[in-house]
């Protein structure tokens, strides 16, 4: 039996809102509710929603930045959130993170090669003697030069910082990556670089990367399956080109209507969501989508849809389908 | 061989200068601050003059000359000599000595403190943050002149050696200037705690020692550096105060504040001012001068904390 990379089960993440003097709980937002992702070494699964659908925090719950509500989160077997202190420390090289925003991610004091090396060092993964030459490959890798290791993060654009981040995580020879939104701070001409540079580097290293985007386009060329995200919930997963192709739920179908086509006869009819998400403190009741959905019947107001099984592997939860 | 390697790895000068930018890019910036260079400038001067000074003076700083008594200034005595004949110039020089030598000794303590304190405070927080903080709140609770006069009179009554009393009084300064140091260090490690960095840090696996050492206080060593300066300021003034009373270093050892006291009469304060006018300016001269290059530091290091 192929042991699963990554197995997250009905995991939920809830935080405590807090009122008055004494910090009394008053309710709970409930930023992630019942997500599954099961991942196998070497896949790509694109996590896509809305800011604000909790899909940074799956992210930092899987790598163990925040404790979990409940639920289960499994990393080659081991269940994470279970480890001691210093267990979890060991394992920590092997799931590595790619942060959203590369201005704050690094330290302003310290230099991009040091920044790169210190981990493996730290790990007593190679010698003192070594690790330049480590960094200097890696640094290559990623697109940057050699003669940028001695230099600090702010002698760098956001594009650069991006790739210090990234070799930063490589060098660990991680068989996981969370990026978290990793382009969406830079300027749209880096993003397709940045992009590319992900889809290299998967190829070359055979990495399973957990891509978190609110854009489903940017996950398109670098994930074979996509999971919909919306408030807290899984409304639809399938394979990429099942997904692009045959979107079931009306929440996808919206967000493929706003991702530009190349072909414009293929163009899909508009569907525009009207108002905002609304809060996950207090989600809507039955299918949480039904405030915004064009297709909604009274049915949804009142029942929560099941995420069920449409056939090859596509899940969706609506009741209309 | 082995010994020779760890040899060079110290020697080697692991900060290079000339490639960190960092720090040239802030010495331009304070360079461009006339304002600062000359606080640094008379700093130099008194450093210079107190600890080079007496090697070309003529005159010890305890050599009484009874022939020589209160001379006003003249081409032997520059600034005159005291009630005991001694060499006010000679004596300024010697006293300054200890003055910046307390001020700088005390600085060291406390911010040693301070930040050791501060940072593990801020950065484990739970019981250790509790008693050390509950312990700076006690120690800051208590203004600290009173608190200096109440240690000093404590010394006197235990007759303490007058020679080690200079060394007393650095721990004494150093007591009461450490918890304001823990404060700030302990706010800026709990905010660079949330920082983005520090998350990246976890995801790495980093050992507590590496995150401590290699990213947080890395980034409070700006504004240690200018508490530390503002700090010597207010060590030597707090000093001179404390030997003006007495309670402090004590004669025959000379300080300024204890040769300010020498002239706490009207007769010599107004008949004689060479007594007290060059250990006075002494003190406000390099006070100020400290303070405004320390402020100077504070804008070019660390923007944010400006006034
Ligand atoms: N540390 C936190 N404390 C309280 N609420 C949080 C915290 N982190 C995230 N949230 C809330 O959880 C929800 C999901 O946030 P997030 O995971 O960042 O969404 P996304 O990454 O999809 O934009 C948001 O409503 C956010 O306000
Ligand atoms: S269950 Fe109803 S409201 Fe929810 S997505 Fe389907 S049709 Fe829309
Ligand atoms: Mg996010």
């Amino acid at each position: 039996m192929s042991e699963a990379l990554l197995e997250v089960k009905s995991l939920k993440k809830y935080f405590p809102v807090k009122q008055g003097l004494l910090g009394r709980t008053v309710g709970h937002v409930k930023a992630v509710d019942d997500i599954s992702i099961t991942l196998q070494p070497g896949e790509t699964f694109g996590l896509v929603g809305e800011s604000g659908s909790g899909k940074s925090t799956v992210g930092r719950t899987v790598l163990r930045l925040t404790d979990k509500t409940d639920g289960e989160v499994k990393f080659k077997g081991v269940d994470i959130h279970s480890l001691s202190a210093a267990d979890m420390r060991l394992i920590r090289p092997q799931m590595q993170l790619i942060f959203q925003d590369p201005y704050s991610a690094l330290n302003p004091r310290v230099r991009v090669g040091d920044a790169i090396g210190e981990a493996l060092l730290d790990h007593g993964l190679c010698t003192r003697g070594e690790v330049r030459e480590l960094v200097l490959e890696a640094m290559v890798a990623c697109g940057l030069s050699s003669y940028h290791i001695d230099r600090f993060p702010h002698e760098f654009s956001g594009g650069q910082r991006q790739r210090i981040g990234i070799a930063r995580a490589l060098i660990l020879n991680p068989e996981l990556i969370i990026a978290d939104e990793p382009v969406s701070a830079l300027d749209v001409s880096i993003q397709a670089q940045i992009i590319n540079l992900f889809s290299k580097l998967q190829q070359s290293k055979g990495l399973a990367y957990l891509f978190i985007s609110h854009d489903l386009s940017v996950v398109e060329h670098l994930c074979s399956r996509i999971g919909v995200m919306y408030l807290g919930s899984m409304v639809e997963t399938a394979s990429r080109d099942e997904l692009f192709q045959h979107p079931l739920h009306p929440y996808t179908k919206a967000l493929l209507s706003a991702v530009p086509v190349p072909v414009p006869r293929l163009k899909r009819e508009r569907i525009v969501l009207k108002g905002d998400i609304p809060s996950p403190a207090n989600p809507p009741s039955g299918c949480k989508f039904h405030t915004r959905c064009p297709f909604a019947v009274e049915v949804c107001k009142a029942e929560i849809p099941l995420f069920r099984d449409a056939g090859a592997g596509h899940f969706v939860a609506c009741h209309l389908v | 061989m082995a010994a020779d390697s760890r040899v060079s790895e110290i020697t080697a000068p692991r900060v290079n200068l000339r490639k960190s930018s960092l720090f040239r890019q802030s010495l331009r910036r304070l360079l461009h601050n006339k304002l600062a260079v000359a606080g640094f400038a008379v700093v130099l001067f008194m450093f210079v003059l107190c600890f080079i000074g007496p090697f070309f003076s003529p005159y010890t700083d305890n050599k009484i000359n009874m022939a020589m008594m209160n001379k006003a200034p003249n081409l032997q005595h520059w600034l005159g000599t005291d009630a005991l004949g001694r060499d006010i110039l000679t004596r300024v020089m010697q006293a300054g000595r200890i003055s910046l030598t307390v001020g700088l000794a005390s600085m060291v303590l406390s911010v040693f403190l301070g930040a050791l304190l501060g940072a593990v405070a801020g950065y484990y927080g739970g019981l250790l943050d509790q008693i050390i903080m509950r312990i700076a709140d006690l120690l800051m609770t208590i203004p600290s002149l009173p608190l200096l006069f109440i240690f000093g009179a404590l010394l006197s009554e235990w007759k303490i050696k007058a020679d080690y009393r200079m060394y007393i009084v650095m721990l004494m300064l150093s007591m009461v200037n450490w918890p304001g140091l823990a404060r700030m260090v302990r706010g800026q490690m709990l905010s660079l705690r949330e920082r983005e960095f520090m998350q990246a840090a976890v995801v790495l696996g980093l050992r507590d020692r590496r995150k401590l050492f290699g990213h947080l206080l890395p980034n409070i060593v700006p504004l240690l550096i200018v508490m530390a300066t503002l700090n010597i300021g207010g060590a030597i003034l707090s000093e001179s105060v404390l030997s003006f009373f007495g309670l402090g270093v004590m004669p025959p050892t000379p300080t300024w504040g204890n040769m300010i006291d020498a002239a706490n009469n009207i007769l010599d304060f107004q008949e004689r001012p060479w007594l007290w006018i060059p250990p006075g300016l002494s003190i406000f001269a390099t006070v100020i001068a400290i303070n405004i290059f320390g402020d100077g530091l504070r804008d070019v290091l660390d923007p944010k904390q400006k006034r």
